[in-house]
């Protein structure tokens, strides 16, 4: 015997069927995309983000953006070289993760992903840190409090999640609105919006109007998967529907990432709730060392945003007002080629961890399965009487 | 010595945790107003408000996450799953994140969760109500599991859970949330039996049955029940299952000489297969039979109307029990 199902109502469909798609890339509410230097290095003024940075500050920029391209192009040389496994590189990203990490306050908490070399350069981690990541000593083991920095997260979004909490507890210690305000930045890409706990961090982070910044670097590709496979709207336009403003910046002007940066993560200082920060931006590499873009982009597209190079542009722009000389760039240049001969040194003197050290930090104290392993584990090393053993 | 139910138990540990802690926050769906659908904890948000006792939206996975982030702020987050079978959107968060957080961080990260879970049949539901998922997390290193079996130990575990530093899983047997027992309201948790301890609930001579949870009622009535056989049954509630207290274990299979496990969940690569190979490695000379097991089988979760076959009872443990002394 069977029972009758309710059965879907066809009206509904055919409603949802009648509303035009978006159009990915055109940004449409709050007042399109927000730039205030051109590709061409000229200075722009956007009326709800002005920004008066002394010379001095955006000679410092530059110089980031700079150092980590350097440290992104050891890296991959050292990958090539058989010195890391793999590499995540930010090769177009310097602007959105420099402008953006600029832009927050010490005591303000990060989350990244795996390719924030960026951000976490302008949180004082060490870059040698994130090349144990990627060589295989560690998984990261920076200490997240110390720096204000997450560990590198790579399962795509889960981080969203962790932010929106650590926001929460931002709540819950009174540390919202007034001096000592703190918030919370979360990193994420174009790819992770698609992703359940992204979604989830959104209803979480609005409901509770928790102070936390969702900084989407839409860098167009999700390994091979562009954009138009996460989504029929521009992302930003997500964050209405969540109820909570979203915006898109020019994610290669680094002056543009910091203004939008600093308002929102003042905004949910204050008390004002999320932002979602769409920084339209390019990835001008492959997705990892393992990757071959060549297979599912054009050859062209790469050429276009190379026009729009985030580093390029402030140069120009230094120059073109007399706040740069020769002299600066030269020894900014100086010191990338000290800062990537340090990297290669702090790669290739890396050791690996003693064979022991896979039983330490599982838990509190190793538990009695945990310590039983470890010690048939050392007797076993021990075992090998030619020494073989020792170093353990 | 106060006479409560299991859920009543856990009700009282969460308060003093609550009250003992300011950092302790309880998070999941309806666990505020209206105080848990087994009423674990009715009448928290009322006492301690709605920051301390949180009502989340409905998804799993982002109770966890942000639990993981309440944490790393310095908070302790009970966090409730309604159900066993709704844990599954969660285990992203609690196997990826939750459970690696110390190693990836070298131990400069503890994340301080308890994620309660009513597991087990039963209690005649509807199917994903009635699930026994523990062996996803003792396969999961990073993790603490147990599960009570009785008030007394309700009250007591779910507070040391909570002030371990550790992530735990914490299982409750829900066809027993009404059972009742004596608890000692007064007593601290320092004197307690630890977490990651076994305890011998009824002593025997004969053989050794091992169980845990919704089970060990079930375990000990038929250890009473086989007296009439003549046979004397140890039962032992394991209480912890990961890590498992192989020395009590260990123990009392060298005394008795034989060794049956009892589980809800599917027999199959379950927790007794992994006891079952310890205790032959560490017991092999003792042995007067193979350990056997009783449990759920290799299939989905019955309707409930199928359900008093699936589960292990009296009659199925006294069979394996029986087996036992057929070699």
């Amino acid at each position: 015997m069977t029972v009758e199902s309710g059965g879907a109502t066809t009206a509904a469909l055919q409603d949802h069927a009648s509303q035009a798609p978006g159009t990915p890339g055109t940004p449409g509410e709050a007042g399109g995309l927000v730039q205030l230097l051109t590709p061409e290095g000229e200075r722009t003024d956007h009326p709800g983000y002005p920004l008066d940075l002394p010379a001095a500050d955006i000679r410092g920029l530059y110089r980031d953006m700079l150092l980590v391209r350097r440290i992104d192009t050891e890296a991959i040389s050292l990958q090539r070289q058989g010195e890391l496994g793999i590499w995540a590189s930010l090769l177009g990203q310097e602007a959105a993760q420099i402008g953006s990490a600029r832009a927050l306050a010490a005591h303000d908490m990060v989350f990244p992903t795996y390719r924030e070399h960026g951000v976490a350069w302008c949180r004082g981690i060490d870059p040698a840190k994130l090349l144990e990541l990627y060589r295989g000593v560690s998984h990261g083991g920076w200490a997240p409090e110390e720096h204000k920095f997450g560990l590198y997260t790579i399962v795509i979004g889960s981080q969203t999640l962790h932010a929106t909490g650590y926001a929460m507890g931002i709540q819950r210690d009174g540390a919202v609105g007034g001096d000592g305000a703190e918030a919370a930045i979360v990193y994420f890409g174009d790819g992770a919006t698609s992703q359940g706990d992204v979604n989830e961090s959104f209803v979480w982070a609005s409901v509770f109007n928790a102070p936390v910044v969702f900084f989407c670097q839409n860098n167009q590709w999700a390994i091979s998967e562009p954009l138009e496979r996460q989504s029929r709207i521009p992302l930003y336009q997500r964050a209405r529907g969540f109820g909570f403003p979203g915006l898109r910046v020019d994610g290669n002007d680094v002056l543009a990432c910091y203004a939008v940066t600093k308002k929102a993560m003042q905004a949910a200082r204050e008390g004002q709730g999320p932002t979602f920060i769409e920084a339209f931006t390019y990835r001008m590499g492959a997705h990892t060392t393992t990757d071959d873009p060549t297979r599912y982009r054009l050859a062209s597209e790469l050429e276009m945003w190379k026009l729009k190079d985030p580093i390029e542009r402030v140069r120009a722009y230094l120059v073109r007002t007399g706040q740069a000389g020769p002299e600066f760039f030269a020894e900014v240049d100086a010191e990338a080629d000290q800062l990537g001969s340090r990297v290669r040194e702090a790669c290739r003197t890396m050791s690996d961890p003693p064979p022991l050290a896979i039983f330490d930090n599982v838990y509190t104290e190793p538990d009695a399965i945990v310590a039983a392993e470890r010690e048939q584990f050392a007797a076993y090393l021990d075992s090998f009487v030619d020494g073989e053993g020792e170093g353990r | 010595m106060t006479t409560l139910t299991l859920s009543r138990a856990l009700n009282e540990g969460l308060r003093k945790a609550l009250e003992n802690d300011p950092k302790v926050l309880i998070m999941g769906e309806d666990v505020g107003k209206l105080g848990g659908v087994f009423r674990v904890t009715d009448g928290l948000m009322k006492d301690f408000g709605e920051n301390r006792v949180i009502d989340t939206p409905l998804a799993e996975s982002g109770i966890v996450g942000t639990a993981i982030g309440l944490a790393l702020r310095g908070y302790r987050p009970v966090c409730e799953i309604q159900f066993d079978g709704f844990v599954y959107p969660a285990v992203d968060q609690i196997v990826s994140q939750l459970a690696k957080m110390r190693y990836r961080s070298l131990g400069n990260v503890a994340l301080p969760v308890v994620i309660r879970i009513p597991c087990g049949g039963g209690i005649g539901a509807v199917e994903h109500h009635s699930e026994s998922p523990e062996v996803l997390f003792t396969h999961t290193a990073g993790l603490r599991v147990v599960a009570c079996a009785d008030a007394a130990d309700a009250f007591t575990m779910i507070q040391q859970s909570v002030s371990c530093d550790d992530p735990v899983i914490f299982f409750e047997p829900k066809r027993r949330y009404w059972d009742k027992g004596e608890v000692d309201t007064a007593a601290g948790v320092a004197d307690a039996l630890p977490l990651d301890r076994a305890r011998v609930a009824l002593e025997g001579a004969d053989v050794t049955l091992l169980c845990y949870g919704p089970l060990v009622r079930t375990c000990l009535e038929s250890a009473i029940a086989a007296r009439e056989d003549g046979r004397s049954v140890e039962v032992v509630d394991l209480r912890s299952l990961s890590p498992l207290d192989t020395e009590v274990i260990t123990a009392s299979v060298r005394k008795t000489g034989r060794c049956v496990v009892a589980h809800e969940a599917p027999v199959y690569a379950g927790l007794g297969a992994e006891i079952a190979a310890r205790v032959t490695e560490q017991c092999f000379y003792c042995l007067e039979a193979p350990v056997l097991r009783v449990g759920g089988f290799h299939t989905p979760y019955p309707p409930s109307r199928l359900e008093e076959h699936y589960l292990p009872d009296l009659d199925r443990i006294l069979d394996a029990v029986d087996r036992t002394f057929g070699y």
